[in-house]
């Protein structure tokens, strides 16, 4: 299938220490590709310089069109959405006014207006607090609420970093199932940034190991799950 | 004091809290958007007041030079924030302050030099005789304050329903996460700058009939408008034009049981109180930070 994503010989860099050192990788079209490693390994970096919040030279492909010169919002208008590290959630807003804001680029409202039914179905415990201060909710229910912002922009690929992070274990199952809905139904290719290897693994198609900013190992993510030396020597479980 | 030399210092201070109300929201919008207060909020709005009586002197329509005014205050808003402030967007504090100070004595100048430091009276659209017949208040104080009050409801309208505000208020509080959404932060940060030009414009152009036209007429005004936005709170815009109308009456009154000479003192006596009592504000936020 053809990459939606592309990315050849990617460096970051914060202020004068590069983070990034020339990654290759590749999400495909209605694909899910999960992105491991340990605690600084970039992970994190990787996403912020897909969407150019970091400073990045290499090639950055998105639906064949060159984005590595692109500002951040105006990659997100061309249907990449990014939840963020720490949630991003606009805590003064009500959770509606955040949800809202997911869709500010679009001038569909009629379709808007069906997406916030649709983030709702997936995510009942939102529409109860709609009215609600978004700095309020729980850490589960700010999770939601990023994803949900990311969905109502209707995006072609979702960034996920580290969407497991703090949460308990029954609400990560849920949530994950709930990615591996909106990827099949919606169509909605996926990069996803996680610590918890085995659950990343299980959801996504193809899977990279970070190791200080280098690629070392890639290839299908079951190939990877199944491999025991990879798994005891990188992945820890 | 009799009863009705109270009313009508009441009702007068409300007129001129009318006009700090005004100023001390620009000073929060910008405020809220950069953490920093913009000294030269006050001298931008004298210099549109400039522009407003030069369109007079053309033969223009109050109305339309009015109008117009406020088009072109919110372009130079605009103008000054992608020209003169982007550039220090990373700038240490200090370094911004410094800009807005030189900003502050640059215009001042310019408006000398353009437009000399003779004082000029500026016309008020609205009669001489009071309205309705009453005893209290004058057409032109009446006339200021509902100006205000429509222009700060409109604000407000604005602010919470429509897309754009939302976007602007987003776009102060969470700049990354605004850029995560499409927002254009840049553009947002202008339009502030923009918004808090014509509410500047107005404030001018509705003292000037009062303070007389002259390069510092606003420089009183910018104190009384600092003192009601630090007792409102700098982060809030309903306790910056509550802060105002407050400013105004208390400046009112001390002047008349006082003797007008104390009248600035009551601005500085604020700013120095809410420092000392209560740093946030009446409705500001606390911050409190991790260190």
């Amino acid at each position: 299938m053809a990459a939606l994503l592309e990315v050849r010989g990617l460096h970051a860099q914060y202020g004068a220490t590069e983070v990034l050192h020339g990654m290759d990788f590749t999400v495909a079209e209605g694909g899910i590709t999960t992105i491991l490693g340990a605690n600084g390994a970039g992970k994190t970096t990787t996403l912020r310089a897909v969407c150019g919040m970091v400073k990045r030279r290499g090639d950055v492909s998105f639906g064949g069109r060159r984005i590595d010169a692109l500002a951040t919002e105006s990659i997100v208008r061309l249907g990449v959405a990014h939840v963020p590290d720490g949630r991003g959630t606009f805590v003064n807003l009500s959770v509606e006014d955040n949800l809202r804001l997911g869709a500010y680029t679009r001038r569909d409202k009629a379709q808007v207006a069906a997406d916030f039914e649709r983030v709702f179905a997936y995510f009942p415990r939102l529409k109860e607090r709609r009215r609600q201060q978004a700095g309020t909710l729980s850490g589960g229910e700010q999770q939601m609420l990023a994803v949900s912002r990311a969905l109502m922009l209707r995006p072609r690929l979702l960034l996920l970093d580290e969407p497991s992070f703090g949460l308990a274990p029954l609400i990560v199952q849920e949530l994950f199932e709930i990615f591996r809905e909106i990827n099949a139904k919606d169509g909605v290719s996926m990069l996803l940034v996680e610590q918890n290897a085995a659950l990343a693994l299980k959801l996504a198609r193809d899977a990279y190991l970070l190791e200080t900013g280098r690629v070392v190992i890639s290839g299908p993510a079951e190939t990877i799950r199944n491999d025991e030396s990879v798994r005891r020597s990188y992945l820890g479980y | 004091m009799n009863t009705d030399l109270l009313i009508h210092q009441v009702f007068s201070g409300l007129a001129s809290g009318s006009i700090y109300a005004s100023v001390a929201l620009a000073l929060v919008m910008i405020y809220q958007a950069t953490h920093l207060v913009n000294f030269a909020q006050g001298e931008l709005a004298m210099f549109s007041t400039y522009i407003a009586w030069s369109l007079l002197q053309t033969g223009m329509p109050y109305w339309a030079a009015f109008f117009a005014t406020v088009a072109v205050a919110f372009a130079l808003g605009v103008l000054i924030e992608r020209i003169i402030v982007r550039p220090v967007e990373n700038a240490p504090i200090l370094s911004v302050v410094i800009v807005f100070i030189g900003l502050l004595v640059i215009t001042n100048s310019l408006a000398g030099w353009i437009f000399s430091y003779t004082i000029k009276p500026f016309p008020s659209p609205f009669p001489e005789q009071p309205l309705f017949g009453n005893r209290y208040v004058s057409s032109h104080e009446l006339g200021s304050t509902a100006i205000t009050l429509v222009e700060l409801a409109l604000l407000f309208v604005f602010f919470r329903f429509t897309p754009l505000g939302l976007a602007m208020r987003a776009a102060a509080q969470n700049p990354m996460s605004s850029r995560l959404v499409g927002i254009r932060v840049g553009w947002m940060l202008a339009l502030g700058w923009g918004l808090a030009g014509a509410l500047g414009a107005i404030a001018g152009i509705m003292v000037a009939p009062t303070v007389f036209l002259e390069p510092n007429m606003m420089s009183g005004i910018l104190l009384y408008a600092f003192a009601a936005a630090l007792l409102g709170g700098i982060d809030s815009p309903g306790g910056a034009v509550l802060g105002g109308f407050i400013v105004g009456v208390l400046e009112n009154l001390v002047g008349s049981l006082l003797g007008t000479e104390l009248k600035l003192t009551v601005a500085l006596v604020l700013i120095v109180g809410v420092l000392v009592v209560r740093p946030s504000g009446l409705f500001g936020k606390v911050h409190v930070t991790r260190v």
